[in-house]
């Protein structure tokens, strides 16, 4: 991932009008969003307000209504996005014979991994590894790796080709206190220094307080959005929490 | 020489191909059902023979073969869709739909008494392999070959977890088909040379026991593979002469090995 000194800014990314229906049943709806390069941005919301689901509509794996534009705010040049994701968890059992390159190489490589070591991706995969302190983990399988071990070799893979986007989704479950105050931090400097926007769906108020540069509070659409004062002192807040 | 005496019978050379043909075959396939815990769905399949048969015989079908492919695809299809809408847990729908389709097929199978003719399914015969149909063999293994080769790793990007592999463009309705189509067409294929009751083991064994021992996926394709033909072959020679079925054999030794593998495995904490 190349690495600038300071985002530019000019980048942002536009959602209007969101929606997400399952039958009758309406999940998400006018979601309207403005996000810059740069920036922290952390949804939060009681459990089952649709914070998921904003995340799989993003990345178009939900059908949705709405628009989601990725925009250079110098000429208004609309450019295709693209976007890095971290999941909640990965469906792997123990035993399972996947190594952190074989995983890291379905996602990002045509050489199959059943068959022969790309000597060009595990390079690659390294430089990526290193920048979260993981590259002694590359041939360590994937269902042995502890909650912090594992959300490291998911960031690595999120930003492996520099995205514009950066998807968290609840990453902070099976991490203990030191290893969530790390992660926050590696998401602080990561947007501090590379180019790219992160949304971040958060249970732990606490963190958002510290790092966020914009929060979102969700219940099947935005209640509120601004900055962490004006939200957490909003009666919108107070209700919700 | 002595030891290849059993090849000098024409049945026995066109079942050594035909081994060297499926168990390869099953070996690379089983590494994914494995993986992606569809034992229980490939074993539906493999009932499924039976009523594709009996769908054929209703619909007066000459050929059952091509009644018996044609029900299997269109019943794996079906399975992937109900189970991914349903919100059941996959096993209790997929049971659901197995056991109506092999009560259905042994009705109409056993109406008049006749089901005797179509008993040989249940265990297969390798033995009785013709050339023609180790060509089907080798077409359908070559096809598989090409899907490994070029979408092996989108469908295990797809069972790691579908958003992440759409955030990647991959498909993940596209790869799951393919990969259901493909195993059934590979089932019915090689059910009546092995047959419905352990078909199954064929396919999960080798894999099982390759993941006792490996660590990434190039040692468990190559475990993989190579506890399948081991047995394969070797399961072959010992039902010539102990004079046994050919495909419980197979599935003795595959057992062994895995008990084997199991035990090693534990010991060195793998």
């Amino acid at each position: 991932m190349r690495k600038i000194l300071k985002p530019c800014g000019l980048h942002c990314i536009k959602v209007k009008h969101l929606g997400v229906s399952l039958g009758q049943q309406v999940i998400l709806e006018d979601i309207n969003l403005h996000i810059h390069c740069g920036s922290l941005n952390a949804v939060i919301g009681r459990n089952g307000a649709g914070k998921s689901t904003l995340i799989r509509a993003i990345l178009g794996e939900t059908a949705h209504t709405g628009t989601i534009e990725f925009k250079d705010r110098e000429n208004g040049k609309i450019q295709k996005m693209k976007i890095g994701y971290v999941p909640q968890t990965l469906n792997i059992e123990k035993q399972t014979p996947v190594s952190v390159y074989d995983m890291i190489a379905s996602y990002h490589s045509n050489v199959p991994v059943f068959l022969k070591k790309s000597r060009k991706m595990t390079e690659k995969i390294l430089e990526c590894l290193k920048l979260f302190e993981a590259e002694e983990l590359l041939e360590k399988q994937v269902c042995n790796l502890s909650g912090g071990e594992l959300q490291r070799v998911l960031l690595s893979m999120a930003v492996m080709d520099s995205p514009n986007l950066l998807l968290l989704d609840e990453p902070v479950s099976g991490i203990d206190q030191n290893g969530m105050e790390l992660f926050y931090q590696t998401i602080y400097q990561l947007k501090e220094n590379y180019d790219l926007a992160v949304i971040l769906i958060s249970h732990d108020l606490d963190y958002v307080r510290q790092y966020a540069d914009k929060v979102i509070l969700l219940d099947k659409t935005v209640l509120r959005q601004g900055s962490v004062k004006e939200v957490f002192q909003s009666k919108e807040f107070a209700e919700v929490f | 020489m002595e030891i290849f005496s059993w090849l000098q019978y024409d049945f026995m050379k066109f079942a050594f191909l035909a081994v060297l043909i499926i168990t390869p075959l099953f070996g690379l396939m089983g590494t994914m059902i494995v993986n992606r815990k569809m034992a229980f769905f490939s074993d539906a399949l493999g009932h499924s023979a039976l009523t594709g048969i009996a769908v054929g015989v209703v619909f007066g079908v000459e050929n059952t073969n091509l009644s018996m492919v044609v029900f299997a695809v269109v019943f794996a299809l079906l399975l992937n869709q109900i189970s991914s809408r349903v919100a059941a847990s996959t096993d209790t729908v997929i049971s659901v739909f197995s056991s109506f389709s092999t009560a259905l097929g042994l009705a109409i199978l056993s109406k008049g008494g006749n089901f005797s003719r179509y008993s040989s399914i249940l265990v297969g015969d390798i033995l009785s392999i013709s050339p023609q149909e180790i060509l089907y063999l080798a077409i359908i293994f070559a096809l598989t070959l090409l899907f490994w080769l070029f979408g092996f790793n989108k469908l295990m990007a797809v069972s790691l977890n579908r958003t992440l592999a759409k955030s990647r463009r991959i498909s993940a309705a596209w790869m799951e088909n393919l990969f259901a189509v493909l195993t059934a067409l590979i089932v019915m294929v090689s059910i009546k040379w092995v047959g419905i009751l352990i078909i199954n083991a064929l396919l999960i064994l080798p894999a099982a026991s390759a993941r006792n021992l490996s660590e990434n996926m190039r040692e468990y394709h190559f475990f993989s593979i190579l506890f399948s033909v081991f047995s394969g072959v070797l399961g072959l020679v010992v039902s010539y002469y102990v004079n046994v079925a050919t495909g419980p054999a197979i599935v003795i030794l595959a057992s062994v090995i895995y008990f084997v593998t199991h035990i090693w495995g534990q010991r060195h904490n793998l």
